[in-house]
């Protein structure tokens, strides 16, 4: 069967794909029927009335729009009395539009100019008179990054379904009615509203009624015309990996001269985000222009940070690391590369400390976020990444949340899952101890206690045994271990679990019964899943649940670790982590040992598994490590019990750090290495879904700045050693050569545009959309384990009553050395706050705002209450973003026994009224 | 056992009359024959309309036959002394020519033909609030033969036979589309009955509704069991308390009689009923608009196709129709298609209710059959033209079109209309005399039409706007030359692409008007105007939109 139709065109025959509608025929071939409400992504509207055809046989004039293409339709598309009608429906509309194109930032980009122009409708040529003048609607500039000019609007409707079907949340709609009609939020302003500002409604305004607020560029104002330069990149906030086109035009400023400079982002229709974002990725790259940008190296002298030329930087640098070396040996060294800086400069940064220092001591912040996850899903299935893709799950016909607040840490994979349940009736089961927005769309919300989540895994594994709903022959061919796991499994019957978690025993059956019935079904968790002292083990649990009812190895099933970071999976994958060298090759292992000695040509590489970050903050507490190196990390702010880590740093000899700004932890350093933003250099990024990203040169550093992996490198040509990488690509071939999971992505392929998920072992690999195809485990079976509820190892008490869970939220990101440094954000949410309920706020006499004083076994800080009912009664919730308030000064920093992640997810805090 | 009652005292509480005093009217007349110890003589009942809207409170004495008008509280204690206790009627407030319904006994037959009731029969002469007073007379007679005799198809065929059409203005064969619904599977079906009658100058549902609302359920009923629907709504206007009242009434009480609920009757089919209420858009009259503000949705109409009965109500199959045409169908089935097309005119048969208005001597809600012309309804039931002479007519209220002198002898019915380029429209008919000028006469409509825009769809937001000042223009003798033929244009073109019938309506009333009227349209323009370009002329007109 063909799925092609051919149809006619006035006379001319045209081929259809089938189900594709008239028009969406017609615009492929070229046919260019008039229209204004119609996007491809949004359901039709047919309200424009432009497209209307005639259809032999079929009365009256018909939207093509709406109208399913049929085999052999003979259709009038520019009849004269079509277009006669056409261009007066074109008339109408223009007269309750404001066309003053000449000072809007749409001329030239706008379709109904276009039309205007094609038809021929100047103001001399138009027979309704320009009903907008009169008519005063209400236009809203009150959005904290979106203008909304209702005397532009011509209704198409596209912004509204924007926001409720591309992104989810119907936060636009019609307001009045009739010829009053404009488009608006429901609240007296738009600032008011739940509109979380990003963007996709002025992307797909078709005229200039919604437009962005200009935060790039010298300019206050941008027309499409201004743009001299689209580079497509990869936003550098959250894991998702979001592709941007980002728009520049050469521009002179005092002082800098005459340079690119970004004037503009929207969102790039492909893979993964298919031209969504969120407000950070469309409204908050302007950091990279932030005048406090790192322009020159500093040493510390006298005690005061001197600026200094790069030679200087650098020969005192290493200097320093050989000094240390000579006396305390390689491992008093160590090294902590980051999740935000690409494959190609952490496998660099790993290869420095590992083979131009020669110290194991090599980790990076996602110990403190994924470290479980990458610990345990290795040890049950082989593979510690996202099994499936993220597309996949608009398509899962149930999907389990937990631990994740999707909406705000990552808003893009948020709007597949609200998709899944708006488009196309998937079940979502939200298992979190916050309401968290997610919960609107959900079937069941199961409110458990904070760190019980082993025992409503257990217990849901246990409802779907005990209800034979187990997937049995999954178990048998692909699983092992079975059958210890099911007697451990035994004691979290739906009514125990209920008393340890306080989830009702009838929703956490139903709960199983949806997850293991489902036809496809998929686990989504992050942070709250792994953030424990028993996160492992959390991660164990889960992968249980995936196994039992074996919902993996298929698409839009698995299990589904949200990374938080634009590299994280990277980093990992570059090992920079102290127990594998790049692709998960163990550093204890001779044959990947030898490996890379040969590879490298140094045969003194580490044996031993270095110390993770953790570790590497006590050692230098007590002295074993006297230098440590930093590249792009600030654990000043995200790592827990901040005063331990402020006093550890004080006691290295040498603290090297690298970034972009001067961060807490940058001004605690002897040498700090001014670094290249994502908009400054090339390199690959690997986003949650293993998919390689290339970033690509927008403009140039500011100063002398660098990209990391060149003052990497430069740091081991002091150091004697011979490298000689002309550029990122240099490096990705030999990542190619090391590593069999990128072995297929090399650089020809990226500028060939193929983005492909790694496992990818050769050049002609299609790359792996989902892992464990039909249960072919990484690691040959996936393994049951017998995993007992532990609780969380400070519980509330008499003295600390409060439950504090942190986190993150969707205004900032991580430590704010970037998000506060633009100038959308933090219009949005400027300072720390702690999430408190009515019932702890009564109790405690304290108002919404109110600042208070929270306090834990390990520090205190004073923050404002924010009234709400997203946490429960007796818990409170503080995002862990900002310096003045750090979270981190509470957190408990005992750690998980296998991945060393600490348990920033819960401690007991009191509180107390100023 | 008590004795029949030689008297019942019918008080028409209906929309028109509930809002000045009847029911106090009807509680002081029961307390006053309870004074003078005649409570179980005389029986007071409150009924639906007679269908006088223009006459007071009005209350009928059965059997004697007389109505009485301008009722007020003050004047009960004299009514009953002088008609009950003394047996005088009271001459000054009996109603000339006002008769409830004529007697079968000694009506003729064209009398007959003309009052021969069947949406009506028992609006005005039964308590809207008993069940046990419809069932009396014969309500619920069709749901039992339909469920104890009848298979679904059988209904279907039946309604199918019968010729019904919708009574809701489009005209479309009501068993035709049942079929459509009846013929989707699905888990759940829902049958909606359309109240949102939102037409200027409609008010018959409304008192079809007041007036013999078991009539409504048992049609609702019917059409459930015919196309497989298990759950019924009933979406009314929120304006029409009384209607809501009653209908929650008739429900609860249908529902306690076991002729709502599970297993109706003792037959295995369940169907249960309940009311939405709207929140007075014209535009949710449109079936799909309607269904999507019944999901608490903004109201809009949807793209069609799919048409509701595939994808309605929560995307389920979904039947909607008009009040009238489902309290249309226990006749049907009760009596058979045959005696049901026996009734009027062959292409459109049955009978049709209008509410007349206008410079008439009796303007009020009738029940005619589909043969009756224009001039019928104006002679025999409007009690003719006052005052002045007849100019022209708007049938189907402001959606409708004008009918000139003309077509005074034209039957009133969809395909009689048609053959003179006319339709039926939803069952309004608005008498005007000389006074009334043509251009103010659009205006008006286009006003309303403006008002009621939902703004969803260029043609209809932007257009009614410029239609708007078009009219205005005209009607104050300001038109630039060529204003006549771009209104005429205009709403032409609305007329084909317009998203929804909304957009579509002032072609009728436009057109029609021109058809007929267009010198005097044309009189409105200005010779010497001359068109400004662009125009910046709209200042003191939009405010008008609303």
């Amino acid at each position: 069967m063909s799925d092609t139709i051919t149809l006619w065109i006035d006379k001319q025959p045209i081929t259809a794909i089938k189900g594709e509608t008239i028009l969406e025929a017609a615009l492929r071939n070229g046919i260019e029927i008039p229209n204004l409400c119609y996007n491809k992504k949004v359901s039709h509207t047919a309200s424009c009335r432009l497209c209307i055809v005639n259809i032999a046989g079929r009365p009256g004039a018909i939207p093509a729009c709406t109208t399913p293409a049929e085999e052999g339709m003979t259709i009038t598309c520019f009849s004269p009395a079509l277009e006669k009608v056409r261009r007066t429906t074109l008339d109408l509309a223009l007269s309750n539009h404001n066309d003053d194109c000449i000072s809007c930032v749409k001329d030239a980009s706008c379709q109904l100019q276009d039309l205007a122009f094609r038809y021929n409708l100047g103001f001399k040529d138009r027979q309704f008179p320009p009903i907008w003048e009169e008519l005063n609607k209400t236009s809203d500039f009150s959005s904290q990054v979106l203008n909304y000019d209702a005397s532009k609007c011509i209704q198409c409707k596209r912004c509204i379904k924007a926001c409720s079907e591309l992104q989810g949340k119907g936060v636009l709609t019609f307001v009045n009615r009739g010829i009053r009609t404009t488009v608006g939020t429901g609240y007296a302003e738009w600032k008011d509203s739940k509109c979380d500002g990003c963007g996709e409604c002025a992307q797909i305004c078709p005229v200039g009624a919604i437009t962005v607020k200009q935060f790039y560029g010298p300019r206050t104002r941008i027309r499409q015309k201004d743009i001299e330069r689209v580079v497509r990149t990869t936003c550098p906030y959250c894991g998702v990996g979001c592709q941007l086109d980002v728009a520049t035009r050469r521009c002179f400023s005092e002082g800098v001269g005459s340079k690119d400079l970004m004037i503009q982002v929207t969102g790039a229709d492909v893979v993964p985000n298919y031209g969504r974002t969120c407000v950070k990725g469309r409204f908050g790259l302007d950091f990279v222009t932030r005048p406090d940008r790192l322009k020159r190296p500093m040493i510390r002298k006298e005690g005061k940070l001197v600026e200094v030329e790069w030679p200087e930087a650098i020969s005192y640098t290493a200097h320093r690391l050989s000094e240390i070396r000579a006396k305390h040996g390689p491992a008093a060294i160590a090294g902590l590369s980051s999740a935000r800086c690409t494959n190609e400069e952490n496998y660099l940064f790993q290869k420095f400390i590992r083979s131009s220092i020669g110290s194991p001591h090599i980790d990076h912040c996602a110990r403190l976020c994924h470290a479980s996850t990458v610990a345990g899903l290795a040890i049950t299935l082989g593979s510690g990444a996202m099994t499936n893709s993220i597309a996949e799950l608009e398509h899962a016909s149930v999907i389990l949340v937990t631990g994740s607040n999707t909406t705000e840490t990552h808003p893009v994979i948020a709007t597949y899952i609200k998709r899944a349940v708006l488009h196309h009736k998937a079940k979502l089961i939200v298992v979190d101890p916050r309401e968290i927005d997610l919960c609107r769309f959900a079937t069941l919300w199961l409110r458990q206690r904070n760190g019980t989540d082993i025992a409503w895994i257990n217990g849901m594994v246990q409802a779907i045994i005990e209800n034979g709903w187990e997937n049995k022959a999954f178990i048998a061919s692909h699983t092992e271990n079975f059958d210890a796991t099911r007697e451990v499994m035994k004691k979290y019957d739906a009514k125990t679990v209920e008393h340890l978690t306080g989830i009702p025993a009838a929703q956490l059956v139903k709960a199983a019964k949806l997850f293991a019935q489902a036809k496809t079904a998929s686990i989504v968790y992050s942070m709250g899943i792994t953030q424990h002292a028993h996160g492992t083990d959390n991660v164990k649990a889960i992968s249980n649940l995936a196994l039992v009812a074996g919902q993996i190895g298929r698409e839009s099933t698995g299990v589904n670790p949200l990374r938080g970071q634009n590299n994280v999976q990277g980093a990992c994958d570059m090992g920079a982590l102290p127990n594998v060298f790049p692709g998960y090759q163990k550093v204890d292992d001779a044959t990947a040992h030898d490996k890379f000695a040969t590879a490298w040509h140094n045969k003194h590489l580490p044996e031993k598994v270095g110390m993770t970050v953790t570790e590497i903050m006590g050692a230098a507490h007590d002295g074993t490590v006297k230098a440590l190196y930093i590249m792009g990390e600030n654990p000043m702010i995200s790592d827990p019990d901040i005063t331990h880590v402020k006093a550890s740093l004080a006691h290295l000899e040498c603290l090297i750090v690298q970034d972009i700004f001067l961060t807490e932890t940058a001004e605690l350093a002897d040498v700090v290495l001014p670094a290249s933003s994502f908009a400054e250099k090339t390199g690959t990024y690997t986003n949650t879904e293993r998919r390689i990203l290339p970033l690509a040169r927008i403009v140039d550093p500011p100063g002398d700045a660098r990209a990391d992996w060149e003052i990497v490198q430069s740091l081991a040509q002091a150091l004697g050693h011979a490298w000689n990488y002309d550029d990122t690509n240099d490096i990705l071939r030999e990542i190619n050569a090391l590593v069999p999971q990128y072995a297929g992505i090399t650089p020809e392929r990226l500028a060939a545009g193929e983005r492909l998920q790694w496992p990818c072992p050769s050049v002609t690999h299609p790359g792996t959309r989902f892992l464990h195809k039909d249960g072919a485990f990484s690691r040959g079976k996936g393994l049951f384990s017998a995993v007992d509820h532990i609780a969380a190892k400070e519980q509330p008490c008499a003295e600390y009553p409060f439950v504090l869970n942190t986190g993150r939220m969707l205004y900032h990101y991580h430590t704010c050395s970037m998000t506060r440094r633009t100038e959308a954000l933090p219009r949005y949410v400027k300072d720390a706050y702690m999430e408190m309920c009515k019932a702890d706020c009564d109790a405690l006499g304290v108002a919404h705002g109110e600042i208070v004083r929270v306090s834990s076994r390990r520090g205190a800080i004073n923050i404002p209450v924010k009234l709400t009912e997203i946490v429960a009664v007796g818990s409170v919730f503080i995002p862990f973003h900002f310096a003045e308030a750090a979270a981190n000064v509470l957190t408990n920093t005992a750690i998980d026994p296998t991945a060393k992640i600490p348990e920033l997810k819960v401690c007991a805090v009191k509180i107390e009224k100023l | 056992m008590k004795a029949k009652p030689r008297a019942y005292v019918m008080v028409s509480v209906d929309a028109n009359t509930v809002v000045i005093g009847a029911r106090e009217v009807k509680n002081r007349l029961a307390a006053e024959i309870g004074l003078r110890g005649l409570g179980d003589e005389v029986r007071v009942v409150e009924t639906g309309s007679f269908g006088s809207v223009s006459a007071g409170v009005v209350a009928a004495v059965m059997p004697d036959g007389i109505v009485y008008g301008h009722l007020t509280v003050g004047s009960i204690a004299r009514l009953v002394e002088e008609h009950f206790v003394k047996g005088r009627p009271v001459r000054e407030w009996i109603l000339p020519g006002e008769h409830p319904l004529p007697d079968p006994e000694t009506a003729d037959a064209r009398q007959l033909q003309h009052f021969g009731r069947i949406v009506l029969d028992n609006c005005g002469r039964i308590d809207p609030d008993s069940i046990d007073e419809s069932i009396a007379n014969d309500g619920y007679f069709a749901l039992g033969k339909a469920l104890t005799e009848m298979t679904p198809a059988a209904v279907i065929d039946g309604v199918k036979a019968s010729c019904l059409r919708g009574r809701g203005g489009a005209g479309f064969p009501t068993g035709l589309k049942w079929s459509f619904c009846a013929k989707e599977v699905a888990d759940i079906k829902y049958v909606i009955c359309n109240a949102d009658e939102g037409e200027p100058g409609t008010f018959k549902d409304r008192l079809i509704m007041e007036g013999d609302p078991h009539k409504v359920i048992e049609g609702m009923a019917l059409c459930g069991y015919a196309i497989g629907a298990t759950q019924g709504y009933i979406y009314i206007r929120g304006e029409y308390r009384l209607s809501i009242e009653r209908m929650r009434a008739a429900i609860d009480a249908a529902r306690r009689h076991g002729l709502l609920g599970r297993k109706i009757l003792g037959s295995g089919f369940d169907f249960d009923i309940d009311i939405k209420i709207g929140a007075g858009a014209y535009v949710c009259g449109e079936e799909t608009a309607l269904i999507e503000s019944m999901e608490g949705k903004r109201g809009l109409p949807r793209v069609k196709p799919p048409f509701p009965a595939q994808k309605g109500f929560r995307g389920k199959p979904t039947n909607v129709n008009n009040v009238e045409t489902l309290a249309s169908v226990p006749f049907i089935i009760h009596h058979g298609a045959e005696a049901f097309r026996a009734i009027g005119a062959a292409g459109m048969p049955g009978t049709k209710v209008y509410t007349i208005l206008g410079h008439i001597a009796r303007p009020g809600l009738i029940e005619v059959p589909t043969s009756v012309t224009l001039r019928d309804v104006l002679e025999d039931y409007a009690g003719g033209m006052r005052p002045g002479a007849f100019k022209m007519a708007q049938l189907g209220g402001t959606a409708g079109e004008i009918l000139a002198p003309e077509m005074l002898d034209v039957p009133l019915n969809a395909d009689a209309l048609a053959k003179t380029g006319h339709t039926l429209g939803s069952g309004a008919i608005l008498f005007m005399n000389e006074s009334v000028g043509v251009c103010d006469f659009l205006h008006a409509c286009i006003k309303f039409f403006a008002h009621e825009s939902c703004g969803n769809c260029n043609p209809c937001r932007n257009g009614m706007a410029v239609l708007l000042e078009l009219t205005a223009r005209l009607k104050a003798g300001k038109g630039y030359p060529g204003d006549v033929e771009l209104m005429e244009e205009l709403v032409m073109g609305m007329k084909s692409i317009a998203f929804c019938p909304l957009g579509q309506s002032p072609a009728a009333p436009v057109l029609s008007a021109l058809r007929y009227f267009r010198s005097e349209v044309r009189a409105g323009i200005d010779p010497d105007a001359i068109r400004p370009n662009p125009e910046h002329t709209l200042r003191t007109l939009l405010q008008l939109a609303g």
